[in-house]
Formats: structure tokens, C-alpha cells, sequence
């Protein structure tokens, strides 16, 4: 191959051809099968496929209440997780860029949850709900401790938001740390002098200065919670009577477990144009309220 | 404010933080002291330190979980897959950048879009696909769709890192007689260092971590990765904490070890990946 002579096709070809081969075989291609699949009675197993027309979207809003628990289940959960790791991976920011001696080490503390997977996180707190709460009950005497963690509707679903809690914040305090340290010194400075309290400081000058890190911030969250699946598959197997069971695992469910593939791919759709439009029109609002410094 | 009570208020945040990340260590704790106790002592008291320390229970797991050989499957399943997004995303920017025809405006766009699509939306086609190419229950049907779902991601952050990497280097090299292939692997991949951290590290964190797919693609006991391995054995000694916690224990050790070490590459490849998205 004569190198200057490498025509613009050969190029083209060469850097970006295997790139666009694996995201066409593993992403593009699987997204139009399962559009097509969505409108099939397809059971995983036989050849034979035949076209049903709207049956499976019917089905699914008339006929499926499991999905709608799941799916209210996990706007729940995405609504109470999305704030909840916001406020607090944002607080951890603000309070570690504060000059404090063992800032490293906290930084690094707090942020280890995210480097191990949901699923083996989800089975060491399955030890601490059930074994550790328990004798922490005894010596402490305190009635939270002996609540039945994972074997009830309510208190499942908060063993769940505690565990995403302690698991993402230390990621969305990595973005908020990175957006505070933009903040000018200068500005703060004089918003001091001029006899700003603390509080002030933060919420007109700070908050609206690291809008841009508050969209990603968001977005993250609501896009992990809105996914999670291993969490849930470790901690609680959606149970006790599928009232933990996120849309991610009910998608899952039918299409593996009911080998109802064609119903699956249906509500996988239907998940992904929820997903779109939630996730956009989030955006849209909070890059609306960023601000020039 | 004036500078003493000031610092009396950072005492006061430093004393608070410090035990809230006690807290946070906490389930730590609880994996670490219970691993090496027994099972008897782990029913009586999950929260005091161990009385006597039983090791053996890390050698019983390790060996009923096979984990010599989980720990082998994800290495390499990690290794490549990440070389490979890495190469192949950083190529795929570098010519879209460099050669903004329509058609790359209109693939931007595509793996941008890419994005959004949840995994569950394509997964049951994917293993179809999977299927009809004979990779099923593989390594190699892992790796395929390992860089398949994360090539987008990736290659949205070469290409804005690449934007801003100056075209007079390559030129002059061009001149000299490289041709546009030993450009990129000897002048621009190296400039790209600091985002090919950033990529390498995230997608070894993601793809070391992930259960799902391989749990979809893996089948055969022998395949199984380090989380498909703790998956199995929960399975089979649910309950049987001191079996199980030690094999978590080993199942979570590499990963904080590979976190400990490369913490600043972590971190920093977090901001600068949000700072884009």
C-alpha cells in the first residue's frame, strides 16, 4: 500500500470501518430486529414468526398490570433516587472542597461504592439487611434496625434507595468537585466582603454557576435508575410479590423467563421511547437555567 | 467571617465528614470481619470482630466457586474488549474530525443517538444476532458485543478531545513522508494519552463490573466471569454466609486494588467525561 496515495475511500475505510461494523452488528442491526419483533408473536425458541400487528403494545396497556407496578415502581424509585444522590453527592462536593486536611482520603472513600458492580454491592448489603441490621437491633435497641428490610413492599423499596444512594453519590460528587473547583475564587471572595452569608453564597452565586454540572448530574441519575437491574436482581429479586421488580427486570422476566420474546422486545420499545423523552426534555430545563460566569 | 472562627468551621466539617465516610465503610466492615469468622459466630454476632480468624473459609470459596478461573475470563474478556474500544474509537474520531464529510456528520449523530438507547431495548435481538453468527456462549460473542455497545460512548470523547489537537503536527509529518496511517499511530495516538486513560479506565471499570450481558451470552460454567461466578454461588449457598461472604470478598478485592491505583486516571476521566456529556 502506497501511504500518500491511500485514497480518501481506503481512509475512510480503514479508521473508521471497524467502528461501524461492531456498533452496526451489536446495536443498529438489534434495534431494527426488535422493531420489527415488537409487532411478532416471536417465542425465542421456534422459527416460525408470524406478524400480530398492534397485539403486543394492546397487551401491554390493557392487559399487563406487572408492568405498570414495575414501571411506577421504578418512576418512584427514579424520582426519590435522582434527588436524593444529587443533594448529597453535591454536599459531599461542596463540604470537600473546603481546605480540610484528610480531603484526599474522603474523596477516595466515598467514591469506592461505584467502582464495584450493583450486583456483588447488592449481595453484601442482602448480608447487612438481613444478619447485620439484626444484631445491631439487639445491641442498639433501636426499632429501624429490626424493621423487616427486605421482605416487605415499603421497606424494600427504601433498602433499595439506600443502597443506590450510598453507591452513586460518590460519582455525582466527582462531577459536582470538578465544577466547583471552576467557581472563581474571586467572586466568592467578594461576595464575603460584601457580607454574603453562607447559605446566600451557595444558592445565588454557586448553584446557578454549576448548572451546566447539575444537567449531567441529573441525567446520570435518572438514566441509572431508570435502568437498574442488578441491584434489584441481588438485593431483592424484585420480590417479596414483584413489588421491587424495576421495568428492566420485568422486560427481562418476559422475555426469559415467560420466553415471550415478542411481547419483551414490545415493552423494551416502550421503554426506550419513555427513557428518550424523559431524559431530553430534562436537558432541554435544566441547560435553560445555566448561566454565563 | 474572620480567619479563627473559620477555621474552627472547617474543624467542625472535618470532624463531621470523617464520620459520615466511617458510615460509608461501614458495609466494609461488615464483608471483611464476617468473612473470617465462623458460621456460628456469624449468626451470633454479625457485628463484633472475629474471635478467631477462620481463613479457611477463603480457600473452601475460592475453590467451590472456581474462581482461579472467573478471575482468568474476566481478565481477558477486560483486556481486549478495552484495547479494542480504545483503538477502534479513537481511529473512527481521528477520521471523522479530520474529514467532516456529510456521511461522518450523519455517524456522529448516529452514535450519539446510540447513547440513549437502554440496554434492554436491543438486548434480546442482540442475541439473536449473536446467535446467527455462531459466537453464542464465547469469548469472542462477549468481546463483538462488549465494543459494539461501547464504541459510541467513546468515540463522542475522542472526538471532542481530538477538535482541539493541532493540525500543524501532522502536517509537517505529512510532509516528511508519513502516510495517513503512521500519522495517526505515531504523531496523534500519543497525543491522545490523556483521553485513551480516560476511556481505558472506564470501560475497564464497566465491562469487569457487567453481569447482565455475559450472563445472556456465557452459558458454560468454565466461561464464567467474576460476577457470574458470585451470581452462581449465591445461588447455591444462599445463607451460607461463610462461604459466601469470602467469596464476595474475593470477588470485590481486584477492583478496589485496580481503584486504588489508578484512582487520579479514574477521577479525572469522570470530569472530563461529564464536562462533554
Amino acid at each position: 500500500m502506497r501511504g500518500h496515495k491511500l485514497s480518501q475511500f481506503g481512509q475512510q475505510l480503514f479508521f473508521v470501518g471497524p467502528a461501524v461494523l461492531f456498533f452496526s452488528v451489536v446495536m443498529i442491526i438489534p434495534f431494527l430486529m426488535g422493531m420489527y419483533y415488537s409487532f411478532t408473536d416471536w417465542n425465542g425458541v421456534s422459527g416460525n414468526v408470524s406478524w400480530v400487528g398492534f397485539d403486543n403494545f394492546k397487551n401491554i396497556f390493557t392487559n399487563d398490570p406487572d408492568f405498570w407496578s414495575s414501571f411506577w415502581f421504578t418512576v418512584r424509585f427514579t424520582l426519590l433516587g435522582v434527588v436524593l444522590t444529587n443533594v448529597v453527592g453535591f454536599f459531599l462536593a461542596y463540604l470537600l472542597t473546603k481546605p480540610l486536611k484528610t480531603r484526599n482520603m474522603l474523596r477516595t472513600i466515598f467514591f469506592m461504592p461505584n467502582v464495584i458492580g450493583g450486583l456483588l454491592l447488592g449481595f453484601i448489603w442482602q448480608f447487612i439487611f438481613i444478619k447485620g441490621f439484626a444484631t445491631l437491633g439487639e445491641t442498639t435497641g433501636w426499632p429501624f434496625f429490626n424493621l423487616p428490610w427486605l421482605g416487605d413492599a415499603t421497606t424494600g423499596f427504601w433498602a433499595i434507595i439506600m443502597v443506590f444512594v450510598w453507591q452513586s453519590s460518590g460519582y455525582l460528587m466527582v462531577i459536582y468537585i470538578a465544577s466547583l473547583s471552576n467557581v472563581s475564587k474571586e467572586v466568592l471572595e467578594a461576595a464575603d466582603i460584601d457580607g454574603a452569608s453562607p447559605f446566600q453564597v451557595l444558592r445565588n452565586i454557586v448553584v446557578p454557576l454549576i448548572m451546566p454540572a447539575v444537567t449531567i448530574g441529573l441525567f446520570l441519575a435518572i438514566s441509572w435508575s431508570f435502568k437498574m437491574f442488578d441491584l434489584n436482581l441481588s438485593l431483592t429479586k424484585g420480590g417479596p410479590f414483584k413489588s421491587t421488580e424495576s421495568v428492566a427486570m420485568n422486560i427481562y422476566n418476559e422475555a426469559f423467563l415467560n420466553n415471550r420474546y415478542g411481547l419483551g422486545t414490545a415493552k423494551a420499545l416502550l421503554f426506550f421511547v419513555i427513557v428518550a423523552v424523559i431524559t431530553m426534555i430534562q436537558v432541554r430545563v435544566t441547560k435553560s437555567k445555566e448561566v454565563e460566569a | 467571617m474572620n480567619a479563627k472562627s473559620k477555621s474552627r468551621w472547617n474543624i467542625g466539617i472535618e470532624v463531621l465528614m470523617i464520620l459520615l465516610a466511617l458510615l460509608f465503610l461501614a458495609p466494609f466492615y461488615f464483608l471483611l470481619a464476617n468473612s473470617v469468622k465462623s458460621f456460628g459466630e456469624i449468626l451470633s454476632n454479625a457485628a463484633s470482630w472475629p474471635q478467631e480468624f477462620m481463613w479457611s473459609n477463603y480457600s473452601n470459596a475460592w475453590k467451590l466457586a472456581r474462581f482461579g478461573e472467573a478471575f482468568r475470563n474476566s481478565l481477558i474478556v477486560t483486556v481486549i474488549s478495552v484495547i479494542l474500544i480504545s483503538l477502534f474509537s479513537a481511529m473512527a474520531a481521528y477520521r471523522m474530525v479530520r474529514a467532516d464529510t456529510k456521511f461522518n456528520k450523519i455517524l456522529l449523530l448516529l452514535f450519539v443517538a446510540a447513547m440513549v438507547v437502554p440496554f434492554q431495548t436491543i438486548m434480546i435481538p442482540i442475541l439473536k444476532v449473536v446467535n446467527v453468527l455462531g459466537v453464542n456462549n464465547s469469548i469472542p460473542g462477549l468481546l463483538i458485543t462488549n465494543l459494539g455497545l461501547s464504541i459510541p460512548m467513546a468515540i463522542f470523547l475522542f472526538h471532542g478531545f481530538i477538535k482541539s489537537v493541532p493540525l500543524e503536527i501532522e502536517e509537517a509529518a505529512t510532509v516528511d513522508g508519513c502516510n495517513p496511517i503512521t500519522v495517526f499511530f505515531r504523531i496523534v495516538l500519543p497525543l491522545l494519552k490523556p483521553m485513551l486513560m480516560t476511556t481505558i479506565v472506564l470501560n475497564a471499570l464497566g465491562i469487569w463490573n457487567d453481569y447482565l450481558l455475559p450472563s445472556l451470552i456465557l452459558q458454560a460454567p468454565n466461561l464464567r466471569t467474576i460476577p457470574l461466578a458470585t451470581f452462581s454461588f449465591f445461588g447455591q449457598y444462599t445463607k451460607q454466609w461463610d462461604m459466601a461472604l469470602p467469596a464476595l470478598t474475593i470477588g470485590v478485592a481486584p477492583i478496589v486494588i485496580f481503584y486504588l491505583f489508578m484512582q487520579r486516571y479514574i477521577v479525572e476521566g469522570i470530569a472530563a467525561g461529564s464536562v462533554k456529556g
